[in-house]
């Protein structure tokens, strides 16, 4: 049973933490919507110390590019998609 | 050669030479570490250097051709087309290419929608299919640029998308690698599947581009 599902409506962690984090900074805080689900994949955040850990379900997340930057010069229809791990991912209503 | 008082580089048999390259490159401290370390195992027997060389003689064989027959068959065959945007890994497979180290997925362009990779945090890139990155995939400047001002890098290559195109940039943050399947261009109804597979290029499975019209 994962968490979230295509259509849902999420924001990403506005977080900071130490470490090998795959989210990127830009995306930090941002909202957008789950396009699809991929699987559960290993947690780059433990692997990169040779660590072991539960995998993290993985999303595709579709983010307006007007969202993530306020003066973006392109259409309206425009997207920036991205791979984010589980726990990055905050449900809106 | 006619200059009498021009400088020139005519040396008495009718061509200049290139000057020799001197082997004087700076090694930065991380290629100076990953030498040391090759070294190392090398040393300690972990592995050979035949096998360091054959390894890296196995990943210089793969090339976009590899990228191109997958699709060239997806333009001819709907159903492998279907299958190839289903599960990618399955479907190269079928045409002899291993997703060693990746899943696979292929991204469409289409009348509305176009679609171009890149990985912001890296250079992360379906390396198993279309062999190593270009270059400018890995600069700091296409990887900030894409996602912030992406139809002006599309137009640095040449690629003019009108705004009724919803443009997809795909950040390859994670375990996936992505691969753009082009729209077939015009002009190909009468082309064999390898003479398609002549026409992809790298770019276009990349993204910043689309393909030329055949005349």
């Amino acid at each position: 049973m994962t968490q979230f599902a295509p259509g849902d409506l999420v924001r990403i962690r506005d977080d900071y933490p130490p470490g090998h984090i795959r989210t990127p900074i830009y995306l930090r805080g941002k909202e957008g919507v789950v396009e699809r689900y991929f699987g559960a994949f290993g947690n780059p955040e433990v692997l990169a110390y040779n660590l072991k850990g539960p995998k993290k379900d993985l999303y595709k997340i579709r983010f307006r590019a007007a969202d993530v930057w306020p003066d973006y010069q392109g259409s309206p229809k425009d997207v920036i998609e991205a791979d984010i791990y589980e726990h990055w991912l905050e449900k809106l209503a | 050669m006619s200059g009498d008082h021009h400088h020139h580089h005519d040396h008495g048999h009718g061509h200049a030479h290139s000057p020799p390259q001197p082997d004087d490159k700076v090694h930065s401290y991380y290629q100076i570490l990953s030498i040391a370390l090759k070294e190392l195992l090398i040393e300690k027997n972990v592995v050979t250097a035949a096998e360091v060389r054959r390894f890296i003689e196995a990943r210089d064989s793969i090339t976009p051709a590899n990228g191109a027959r997958v699709i060239a068959r997806a333009w001819v065959d709907p159903a492998f087309r279907a299958r190839l945007l289903e599960d990618a890994n399955k479907a190269v497979g079928e045409l002899g290419f291993e997703m060693t180290t990746a899943r696979l997925v292929a991204v469409e362009n289409t009348q509305e929608a176009h679609n171009v990779v890149v990985c912001t945090l890296c250079s992360c890139y379906p390396r198993d299919l279309l062999g190593l990155p270009p270059a400018w995939y890995k600069s700091r400047a296409y990887r900030a640029r894409i996602v912030r001002e992406p139809r002006a890098v599309l137009q640095e290559f040449g690629t003019e998308l009108s705004d009724d195109v919803a443009l997809h940039v795909h950040d390859s943050t994670a375990d996936i690698r992505f691969l753009v399947l082009p729209r077939r261009p015009a002009g190909t109804q009468h082309m064999s599947e390898a003479e398609l597979a002549a026409l992809v290029t790298r770019d276009s499975m990349i993204g910043v581009t689309v393909l030329d019209q055949v005349a």
